[in-house]
């Protein structure tokens, strides 16, 4: 009963005094709301380059020719060899009965060559498409799988995905450093906003303490106003991720310049998680200001 | 029965100055004290480390059977709940009404609403201040905030109540009004240790004073006077 009479108090009081403060919690409260404003668009930018990556690298795969007279036996030999390579996510096997129907289906003039065609005249090439786990250890998975024997060609479009490739990383490592150098800006700026806030009320921690007080029931309510300030102020930025990434969203279409580039991560559920993100980071951001803030004045 | 017992402090500042030696004094249950001295004398570093504001760089100081001396700043509280303090400057919330001044320092037990409502206005009727429960303290005279302090100062029935100066801004008086108020609680067995500057309060009263001068207790009369120090 205590117990839950102290909690209901320690409540009231933190209510109260966001309340009484008005003005220093405003302020406080529109720091917290400018910056996860910006931590949200970081969070867009990340997720959606990332997102991009992933689709330009779930589309490159190497392409294995095989030689025109290998056995039924060898090209199973050749795909076991292949499975059993670290890095490997997939082995698709394409013949070339396949390729010729797809030229076939591509024009009618074709047609006209290919149907001429038997299993034995055919002049293309069996082979399999293999996908990468990693694609930054592609090249290393082609160069082994050359060494098979029997393989006719290995392509994979070298300099095209080493350049894709290194620019995702880029904006990656870019976007990602952003978004904690923000995270780590904001926590700092907040801390220095409650710390001015409180200060006025270093009085009122003075009483706190002469009136006998301990020192973690000086803290609680103190932590819990954080907390407070931390979640009304990431209200708006919750807001403006939810619609204004759906309203991005739809305008764009869902895609961005093209749909080989790449799509838009989609409003579902990704901005659910951003905006539990951006609670969570409001919510500790204006704790740990606070508990850092009072800390400063119980110390006597 | 000894309700203080300070032995051998000593206390310098960083800054070099020597605030109190060789200070030793036994105060019982139930007495009232007066603890006089120019400033600068020490009386205040005195007072303060009765509440552990302050640290004496030696010896001890018993309060009800707590060494104050070493205590740690995370144990402060179990001293502080233990005594009541006065001010000279009130040090009163301003934003709280006079009820929840002196409510303050009771939700600190986490008494029920109730009780804490009862003892409340029972202090207040005390220092009479029940009439202006609801008035903030700037809307009160000087002498009627310095009640609130002493009504928040007693609220939890402490043994010991400590006032520092507590009519230094105050008229005649007025102050002569809060001296009544502190003598009834004395009456009713409180211990109180009060520095003043005022002589015809200590010439009224007729209770024991301890005189300071330079860091060290110089005089201790049983029922004293002023002008017998100075």
């Amino acid at each position: 009963m205590k117990l839950f009479r102290s909690i209901n108090r320690y409540f009231r009081d933190a209510g109260k005094s966001v309340i009484r403060n008005f003005s220093l919690s405003l302020a406080s409260i529109s720091c917290i709301t400018i910056t996860l404003i910006v931590v949200a668009i970081s969070i867009v930018l990340s997720y959606n380059v990332e997102e991009m990556t992933r689709h330009v690298s779930s589309n490159i795969s190497i392409v294995v020719f095989l030689n025109g007279d290998t056995t039924d036996e060898q090209v199973k030999q050749i795909k076991t060899n292949i499975e059993n390579l670290d890095n490997i996510a997939s082995v698709t096997y394409k013949s070339k009965q396949e390729y010729a129907k797809e030229t076939k289906d591509m024009d009618p003039r074709f047609a006209l060559i290919v149907d001429n065609w038997t299993d034995e005249t055919n002049p293309l090439l069996d082979s399999y498409e293999v996908k990468v786990k990693d694609i930054d250890m592609i090249g290393e998975t082609a160069e082994k799988i050359k060494k098979f024997d029997n393989i006719s060609s290995v392509n994979y479009g070298k300099e095209y995905i080493e350049s894709v490739i290194t620019i995702f990383g880029v904006i990656e490592k870019v976007c990602i450093g952003g978004v904690i150098a923000l995270v780590l800006v904001t926590a700092f700026l907040i801390a220095n906003t409650i710390k001015l806030a409180i200060f006025s009320r270093k009085t009122e921690i003075e009483i706190m303490r002469l009136v006998g007080a301990s020192n973690l029931a000086i803290k609680i309510p103190f932590i819990i106003e954080g907390s407070f300030i931390g979640l009304i102020g990431s209200i708006i930025p919750i807001i403006l991720m939810c619609y204004g990434y759906k309203s991005l969203y739809d305008f764009l279409g869902g895609e961005l310049f093209s749909s080989s580039l790449g799509k838009l991560v989609a409003p579902y559920p990704f901005i659910l998680y951003g905006s539990g993100l951006l609670l969570v980071i409001g919510l500790l951001v204006g704790m740990f200001g606070s508990y850092r803030a009072v800390r400063k004045y119980l110390k006597i | 029965m000894d309700l203080i017992r300070i032995t051998d402090v000593q206390k310098t500042y960083k800054t070099g100055t020597v605030a109190l030696y060789d200070v030793d004094l036994t105060i019982a249950k139930g007495e009232f004290v007066f603890v006089i001295g120019a400033s600068g004398s020490g009386k205040s570093t005195l007072i303060k480390m009765l509440y552990r504001e302050e640290k004496p760089d030696k010896g001890s100081i018993m309060i009800g059977g707590i060494n104050v001396a070493k205590l740690k700043n995370r144990k402060v509280y179990i001293l502080r709940r233990k005594l009541g303090i006065v001010f000279q400057d009130f040090k009163l919330l301003p934003k709280l009404t006079v009820y929840e001044n002196v409510a303050f320092a009771m939700e600190v037990f986490n008494y029920d609403k109730r009780k804490i409502y009862n003892r409340v206005m029972e202090v207040l009727e005390l220092v009479g201040l029940k009439g202006k429960a609801r008035m903030y303290p700037d809307q009160l005279a000087g002498g009627e905030q310095q009640r609130v302090v002493i009504a928040r100062a007693i609220v939890n029935n402490p043994k010991l109540l400590i006032c520092d100066e507590p009519t230094g801004n105050l008229d005649p008086d007025t102050s002569m009004g809060i001296m009544k108020v502190l003598d009834d609680i004395n009456k009713m067995g409180t211990t109180i240790i009060m520095t003043t500057h005022n002589r015809d309060i200590v010439n009224a009263m007729k209770k024991r004073v301890v005189v300071i001068h330079e860091g060290k207790i110089v005089k201790d009369y049983e029922r004293g006077k002023y002008y017998e120090v100075v």
